[in-house]
């Protein structure tokens, strides 16, 4: 039996059956970071101490007799933007470099309550504002399936830890794809939940009205299993929804006969790479021969999408990143002639360029004379993009697209033109604007061998349409049992 | 001559008071901020408590962790509601936060959470009694909003140290329209606020820890001219007295620019108490930008029906309605009523002791002179030594003839330090007055047959020796005897 | 719109960001090649359409009115690069 190849249940049972200890899951998987860390650079932050003191308590807890939770020994790497007591937290930037936060945030004690073991702190872009990890102020991330490609991003850390066996689940944060988006680019299962469905308390904030918190791992069923355990109301959140969780892994097995699925000619239209998009409808053409209904259905305000999220996000983003201004923690400029000094060199200091970049653009959008034309504008064409998913969704149970547009790219390949690198989120960024649970899944490889995502929208709440979908997808073909073989 | 006229004319004689004094049009609107006495933050549950050491009631949240989120704390709206009903304004069914981005030390977020174009509540007015007149001061608008922290400047070094143990208590901002013509006016409107909030049990009022604050904006413009003139901000002025400082020496100010033909700068200006001026604030006047956007991370605030039903059933008198009740029901003066009605604690002291039996001039006479001048602060007396029902008793002595006035202050007196009724004093210290007409009538004999000569002088025209005979009986009976009676016995043998 | 090196400098400003003169003039050309995209939104007639500030039918809930241990004051200023007597410390403050 080989540990890292055990799914999140099974490993589970073992843990809870005491056929398998926690520290023998976490040593496993410690050794696997050790081999192929240094190439994959996954990690800003390896806890082993901390991940191995979790597991002998958890095995001790066992050892009483005690249920120490449904992810028992789960060996978990959280995204750098997951707020973690006495933990260094970085958010992939300097301006946090040394931060060692006083609180923990919800997702991840819920994660630590079920018994999971948190390996480390995954490699991200610099406060989530990337899709390639390069923006990542501790060293870029790489993909397993080909080392000199990007894992995408902003959970790139988190997507590739996965899919190199470096842990067997991971929690990523996603505003205008960064799940669904690393996910696809390394083969893996990320899902973006409806907004509010997890608790963004203790998650650093990006665009607080787009950010929504969300698992990658392996299989669908191991992203259920991660998803049932985090979702869920939070007083702390005051976005957070009361409804209660659904049955994920269930419905991971339900089937779609009787579902609709909904095709958007919009996402079909030109960009898009000719081998993804043979590998979608190939996977639309599968579901359908599983007993969903394919239907037509257009979304309208595609086109406008890039710009009223970028407008929108950078906005808020300016104003979630005006509290790093180095005097209640993180760096602080040093030597400074007076109070403007010092908040003006900090900032500059401790953002990146990308950071710094969307600050600027997202203040301008704010600011006097322009707030109606730019942002107010954002917030009303976001609602017609909310109008475009509510009337597709009279029409059909879920959409089923490709989760972008292109292949995964080489290292340094788009950085010099923000613009481009913002198009390709075409995909995935409606389903933000929209609130809307997006699930991204491995449909294929290209003939380099690169993955290939399929992605999976639903209604508001609709993660278990999502799940079945998935789940009855996936159960038809191995993609997701292909193990990327890291070259060093 | 009708009402219009009576109107008409008290209006030309208070113009042509203020013209005497300046050929300019004053107009003043206060934004006020209250404080407001829940017991934690808006945001978070840490303390509101005042004077805790430094950065104490602090947690992640109100510090602007990374991370953190703001939750709404319901007593801060239902707070608000009280004031946005008992000020007669619109309550919004839907209002909304919105972030105020600034930076400063003070501020961790780098915003503030406030209200921005959906306040929770609209219109209204504040009813003020200024000049022996009513004036309904119109409301903007009163929105809640989070405080920041403390700034302390050292004199010296070069720095400067924060406090977070204010960041996030919960303020409501009331907004009037620009309809204050006077700084007495400003002053009355501010402390009537204050009565209000205090009446309402949403601010302790403690001006001297900043539960008021007051910004100022003021101009001025020729008598008759429709369009307002320049606006000059004052900020942050913390009791009526500077309100009313600031205000007279802002009109100085720019009435003394304008009568020299200069312009008066738009500018933000402070009140410097100890110089007794307002200085501008140069370092903010680059242009404020503060990019408001509703706060993504509070869905908008539902405001149903029944809770504002609720509030509304729940509101207590008003110090405007009390006073209004004590002339009416009990015959005060409006003197008396005004300054009983000044703080709740007065009004529940003078209503408890009238309840239990005294009369109520009595008792307004007794708590504005006797008991008044035993307090620093007016609410001191809810813990006054000297409980209502134990004043209406001694009253009660009073007006029964049974101790005379002097006696009562000496047993007001004791009462006071010893914590013991009116009754055992009196009966203890044998202090009850004399009204026996027989004792009375022989002490006075005794003085008029002692002094034969004063007799003769009085009876030869000196009334006024009366006083003397008087004085003389008081001392025989050591202060005991009822002076009318004696009075009338004295009057009876001298005149008879 | 073309944004100019001014108004990315005004901008910088605002958000309390310093920018060098290569950086500023790089920012601009950068903000007007998005500003420019983002002009798209134009083409549509949004009169009337409601703004969306959050996607949820949710009102704001509400927490009682209970007092909750606040930090210890060391953890608040274990983070902090400069602290004093309890007090975070910033360069001296001229009103």
């Amino acid at each position: 039996m080989d540990i890292v190849e055990l799914t999140v249940t099974a490993l589970a049972e073992r843990v809870r059956g005491r056929q398998l200890s926690a520290v023998e899951v976490a040593q496993a998987y410690l050794a696997r970071i050790a081999e192929l860390e240094p190439t994959l650079h996954a990690f800003i932050t390896v806890d082993a101490e901390g991940a191995l003191a979790a597991a002998r308590a958890l095995d001790l807890r066992l050892a009483r007799g005690e249920d120490v939770g449904p992810l028992a020994g789960v060996p978990i790497a959280l995204k750098d933007i997951f707020v973690t007591q006495g933990l260094r937290t970085t958010c992939g930037s300097r301006i946090l470099a040394d931060w060692v936060p006083p609180y923990e945030g919800t997702p991840s004690a819920r994660l630590r309550a079920a018994g999971a073991v948190v390996l480390g702190k995954a490699n991200m872009d610099e406060f989530a504002m990337g899709s390639s990890n390069e923006n990542s102020a501790f060293g870029v991330c790489r993909n397993p399936w080909d080392v000199d490609r990007v894992p995408g991003g902003s959970s790139g850390g988190s997507a590739a830890a996965v899919a190199g066996r470096l842990c067997l689940g991971a929690l990523g944060t996603d505003t205008g794809g960064s799940i669904r988006q690393p996910a696809a680019l390394c083969g893996v299962v990320g899902i973006k939940p409806t907004y509010g469905r997890v608790s963004r308390y203790g998650v650093i904030a990006f665009a607080s009205s787009l950010d929504q918190v969300g698992p990658i791992a392996r299989t669908t069923e191991d992203a259920a299993a991660l998803l049932e355990v985090i979702a869920g109301h939070d007083p702390l959140d005051a976005t957070s929804l009361p409804q209660p969780v659904g049955r994920y892994r269930e419905a991971c097995r339900r089937g779609v006969r009787g579902l609709r699925i909904g095709v958007p000619a919009e996402y079909f239209a030109a960009g898009l790479d000719p081998e993804i998009e043979t590998a979608v409808r190939a996977a639309i053409d599968q579901l359908a021969a599983q007993g969903a209904e394919v239907v037509d259905i257009s979304l309208p305000h595609t086109k406008y999408a890039i710009a009223t999220y970028y407008l929108l996000c950078t906005a808020e983003a300016s104003s979630n990143l005006a509290r790093y201004d180095g005097v209640r923690f993180g760096l602080r400029a040093a030597r400074p002639r007076d109070l403007r000094d010092l908040y003006s060199r900090t900032r500059h200091d401790g953002f990146g360029p990308e950071v710094r970049r969307r600050i600027i653009l997202g203040t301008f959008a704010l600011s006097a004379g322009y707030y109606d034309a730019y942002y107010a504008k954002g917030q009303r064409v976001r609602t017609l993009i909310r109008q475009d998913f509510s009337r597709a969704f009279e029409r059909c149970d879920v959409i089923v697209v490709s989760t972008l547009p292109i292949m995964v790219f080489k290292l340094g390949e788009r950085l010099d033109d923000s613009l481009q690198m913002y198009l390709a989120d075409i995909y995935t960024i409606s389903c933000n604007l929209a609130g809307l649970p997006g699930l991204s899944l491995p449909c294929g490889f290209s003939r380099q061998g690169l993955p290939i995502g399929l992605q999976v929208l639903g209604p508001p709440l609709g993660e278990e349409q999502v799940f079945a979908v998935a789940g009855s997808y996936e159960q038809a073909h191995d993609w997701h049992r292909r193990v990327p073989e890291v070259r060093r | 001559m009708t009402m219009a006229m009576t109107m008409a004319k008290t209006m030309a004689k208070t113009m042509a008071k203020t013209m005497a004094k300046t050929p300019w049009e004053v107009v003043i609107g206060l934004e006020v901020h209250v404080q407001l006495a829940t017991q934690t933050k808006l945001f978070c549950g840490c303390s509101t408590q005042f004077g805790a050491p430094p950065n104490t009631n602090v947690c992640a949240v109100c510090s602007g962790q990374p991370g953190v989120l703001p939750v709404l704390n319901a007593q801060a709206i239902t707070f608000a509601l009280k004031l946005g009903l008992a000020t007669g304004g619109t309550i919004r069914r839907r209002s909304r936060f919105a972030r105020k981005n600034y930076f400063y030390p003070d501020l961790p977020k780098g915003y503030q959470i406030s209200q921005y174009d959906e306040p929770l509540v609209e219109g209204g007015a504040v009813e003020i009694w200024y000049e022996g007149q009513p004036r309904s001061i119109g409301l903007t608008r009163i929105h809640l909003e989070e405080d920041a922290g403390k700034n302390v400047h050292l004199a010296t070094g070069a720095a400067s140290l924060v406090d977070l143990n204010r960041a996030g208590v919960p303020l409501i901002e009331v907004v009037s329209e620009p309809a204050l013509r006077a700084p007495e006016e400003a002053a009355e409107y501010m402390r009537t606020l204050r009565g209000i909030v205090r009446a309402l049990g949403i601010c302790d009022g403690n001006l001297e820890q900043g539960s008021l604050r007051c910004d100022a904006n003021i101009s001025l413009r020729p008598w008759g001219q429709q369009a307002l003139g320049t606006k000059v901000e004052v900020k942050n002025i913390n009791s009526f007295r500077f309100v009313q400082k600031a205000l007279e020496y802002e009109i100085e100010r720019q009435g003394g620019l304008l009568t020299r033909g200069q312009t008066i700068q738009q500018e933000t200006r402070q009140w410097n108490a100890e110089g007794g001026r307002t200085e501008s604030m140069r370092s903010k006047e680059e242009a404020h930008d503060y990019r408001y956007f509703p706060e993504p991370d509070l869905p908008p605030v539902m405001i149903e029906e029944g809770l504002i039903d609720a509030v509304r059933a729940a509101l207590p008198e008003l110090p405007l309605q009390r006073r209004q009740r004590l002339m009416e029901q009990d015959g005060l003066s409006e003197y008396d009523a005004t300054e009983l009605t000044r703080e709740s604690e007065l009004t529940d002291y003078y209503s408890r002791a009238v309840a239990a039996g005294a009369l109520p001039k009595r008792v307004a006479n007794w708590m504005l002179t006797e008991l008044l001048s035993r307090v620093t602060d007016a609410r001191d007396v809810a813990q006054a030594p000297v409980a209502p029902a134990g004043l209406a008793e001694l009253l009660g002595l009073l007006e029964s003839g049974k101790v005379s006035g002097k006696l009562a202050k000496e047993i007001w007196a004791k009462m006071w330090d010893s914590g013991r009724t009116a009754l055992q004093i009196a009966t203890e210290g044998g202090l009850f007055q004399q009204s026996d007409s027989g004792a009375i009538e022989q002490a006075v004999r005794a003085v008029v047959d002692a002094h034969p000569d004063r007799v003769a002088d009085y009876r030869a025209g000196k009334t006024k020796l009366m006083g003397w005979f008087v004085g003389q009986v008081m001392q025989a009976t050591q202060g005991k005897a009822n002076p009318q009676l004696v009075n009338t016995l004295l009057t009876q043998l001298l005149d008879g | 719109m073309k944004i100019s090196p001014e108004q990315v400098q005004k901008v910088g400003e605002l958000a309390r960001l310093q920018l060098s003169v290569d950086e500023t003039a790089a920012l601009a050309e950068q903000l007007s090649r998005l500003v420019e995209h983002f002009e798209q939104l134009d083409e549509l007639d949004t009169a009337a359409v409601e703004p969306t500030s959050h996607v949820l039918p949710l009102g704001c809930p509400e927490r009682p009115d209970v007092t909750v241990a606040s930090l210890a004051r060391e953890l608040v200023l274990s983070q902090a690069p400069l602290h004093e007597d309890g007090y975070f410390v910033v360069p001296k403050i001229i009103d």
